[in-house]
């Protein structure tokens, strides 16, 4: 007997953050292009958690940058990141959305950002209590008296000690200043986080207090989006995985089987879990492909031990066995 | 041996953030140094790399005491140690080539003869082409700038070998690629290591043993 091939696991609900077909070139001099993100698609949904995965120069951050209309002048986009509607803020195309929209109505309100080194990302001259008070001023209009409440409140939503409101950001901990920010990105109550690499030099021990409070936030009906390299933070805390490779998504995959029993499906994937420390400790031969000289094929291919004369063909994201994989060769699995 | 004894160290008078650490490290042997980040280990590295001068404490290496620091160490001493650090960004010089950012210990001990050969080989052991090799730290990524630094720390064949937080920035595979070749030096040259860090699992599973900060340091 034959059961039809399951979809690649997907949210309950319906999506909060749907992207398709995303991709992000960037004009270079003399007129060549790079393609850092291509043909990238996924759905996100609201309390879910998707950790999109990769080595630095695989073009994750650029995806980020691109949701929240971040990229330079010399980036060109195509194919669209819904944002759903959600009470009176209507449907918005983050990729298309113009300037004024994404300053005014999305970054901060309906995306928050969770920044990458949060030291860099506070404002050094000015205190903690300070820069809340800024952002509630400007995202919940609120004012007077209630605004010193509002800071101790917001400042208590990632457990920033009160105490300690008005220090400067360089006066902070690594863990104290990254709780300061992720304050800062909580408090427009936007449905979407997004958080580049929110774990880098962070301690291990700061690095899971960090993964969990994100976690918190995401089990409240938030929907976050990590963007990191540390795979441990990736396992502790995601739902679903997505792991990029030279600008693609190679494998999107539900987290338990990706860090479970099953392993990952792609090769590339697997190279990269076996590479942890706690695992085989082993490196993937070579080094990834300059995004600007891609070949034809799979992008994996010099460095796959699985490569044969077919992989000379782009293989595309095939759902399946649990998972979506694009590769000619991927990890069969018996379905449950 | 690499004997660090009784080390104080600080970069304010009266405000050391390093007190009374000490740590041996056996000629061929690995030591981790596990410590959480701003306890003061990556300032005993750069002790124990001659670039940073103890106000208290000895630095015994190979048998003799360390008595000079930075460019005051004798040539000898300085090259007899490798150190790579966490930021290879701030430890590269902007303006250099990679070709030439291996081979600068080389020409700068007038060694120039010694270059081609062995800049093409580390290369090969660290896994840089040579397009890579031909470009600037601007136009690589943090993990392919890291292996032309470890290239750099083993270019003049150093004894010991210092490593504060080398894989801290680096994805998984590009940390078990530099580990592995700093294993396959000291297997080669019998070189000891001294790698500090605050990835207990990364550590112990680098090194022959790992000793915690709170056991060699005092509290400041
Ligand atoms: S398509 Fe071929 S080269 Fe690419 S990952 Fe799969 S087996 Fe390897």
């Amino acid at each position: 007997m034959t059961t039809p091939e399951p979809p690649a696991p997907s949210p309950l609900s319906s999506p909060l953050l749907s992207v398709r077909g995303l991709g992000v070139r960037f004009r270079m001099r003399g007129g060549r292009h790079v393609a850092a993100v291509t043909d990238a698609g996924f759905d996100l949904a609201a309390g879910e958690c998707l950790a999109l995965v990769g080595e630095s120069g695989c073009g994750k951050s650029v995806l980020a940058s691109a949701l929240l209309g971040l990229l330079p002048g010399n980036a060109q986009t195509t194919g669209s990141a819904l944002l759903a509607a959600r009470g009176p803020a209507g449907e918005v195309d983050l990729l298309t959305a113009d300037e004024r929209t994404l300053a005014r109505t999305v970054r901060g309100r309906r995306v928050g950002l969770v920044p990458q080194s949060p030291a860099a990302h506070l404002t050094p001259v000015r205190t903690v209590r300070s820069q809340l008070a800024e952002v509630l001023r400007e995202l919940t209009g609120v004012r007077g008296p209630a605004l010193a409440k509002a800071v101790e409140a917001a400042a208590a939503r990632t457990a920033y000690p009160s105490d300690h409101l008005d220090r400067y950001p360089h006066e902070l901990s690594g863990g104290l200043a990254q709780r300061a920010a992720t304050a800062l990105a909580l408090i427009g109550d936007a449905p979407l986080l997004l958080a580049d690499e929110p774990t880098t030099g962070l301690d291990r021990e700061l690095v899971d207090r960090t993964a969990d409070e994100l976690r918190r936030h995401t089990d409240d009906g938030r929907a976050l989006l990590m963007i990191t390299h540390d795979l441990a933070a990736a396992q502790r805390i995601a739902d679903r995985v997505a792991v990029m490779y030279a600008g693609r998504i190679v494998e999107l995959a539900d987290a338990d089987s990706f860090f479970g029993g099953d392993g990952p499906r792609h090769p590339y994937a697997r190279g990269l879990l076996d590479a942890l420390p706690e695992r085989e400790f082993t490196a993937i031969p070579g080094t990834p492909p300059e995004l600007g000289d891609l070949p034809d094929g799979c992008a994996f291919a010099a460095r796959c031990p699985r490569a044969t004369d077919i992989c000379a063909t782009l293989p595309v994201l095939t759902p399946g066995h649990g998972s979506s994989v694009a590769c000619h060769h991927a990890e069969e699995r018996v379905d449950a | 041996m690499l004997e660090l004894l009784g080390i104080t160290a600080g970069y304010e008078p009266g405000a050391p953030v390093v007190r009374g650490a000490s740590v041996t490290v056996a000629p061929g042997e690995s030591v981790g140094l596990l410590g959480p980040s701003g306890c003061g280990k990556s300032t005993l590295a750069r002790v124990a790399a001659l670039l940073h001068r103890p106000d208290a404490g000895t630095v015994t290496i190979d048998g003799t005491r360390a008595t000079g620091w930075r460019h005051r160490a004798p040539k000898a001493r300085r090259t007899a140690i490798g150190v790579v650090f966490q930021q290879p960004r701030l430890a590269a010089d902007p303006r250099l080539r990679l070709t030439d950012l291996i081979a600068e210990p080389l020409r700068a001990g007038g060694r120039r003869a010694e270059v081609t050969g062995r800049v093409g080989e580390l290369a090969r052991t660290v896994g840089l082409t040579d397009d890579l090799l031909g470009r600037r730290p601007h136009e690589v990524s943090d993990g392919q700038l890291q292996r032309a630094c470890l290239a750099r720390a083993l270019v003049l064949r150093p004894r010991w070998l210092v490593c504060d937080e080398m894989t801290a920035m680096l994805d998984a595979s590009t940390t078990a690629a530099l580990v592995t070749v700093v294993e396959e030096y000291r297997r080669a040259e019998g070189a000891g290591l001294l790698a500090v860090g605050h990835d207990r699992v990364l550590l112990e599973r680098w090194c022959d043993r790992t000793v915690r900060w709170t056991e060699i340091a005092e509290a400041v």
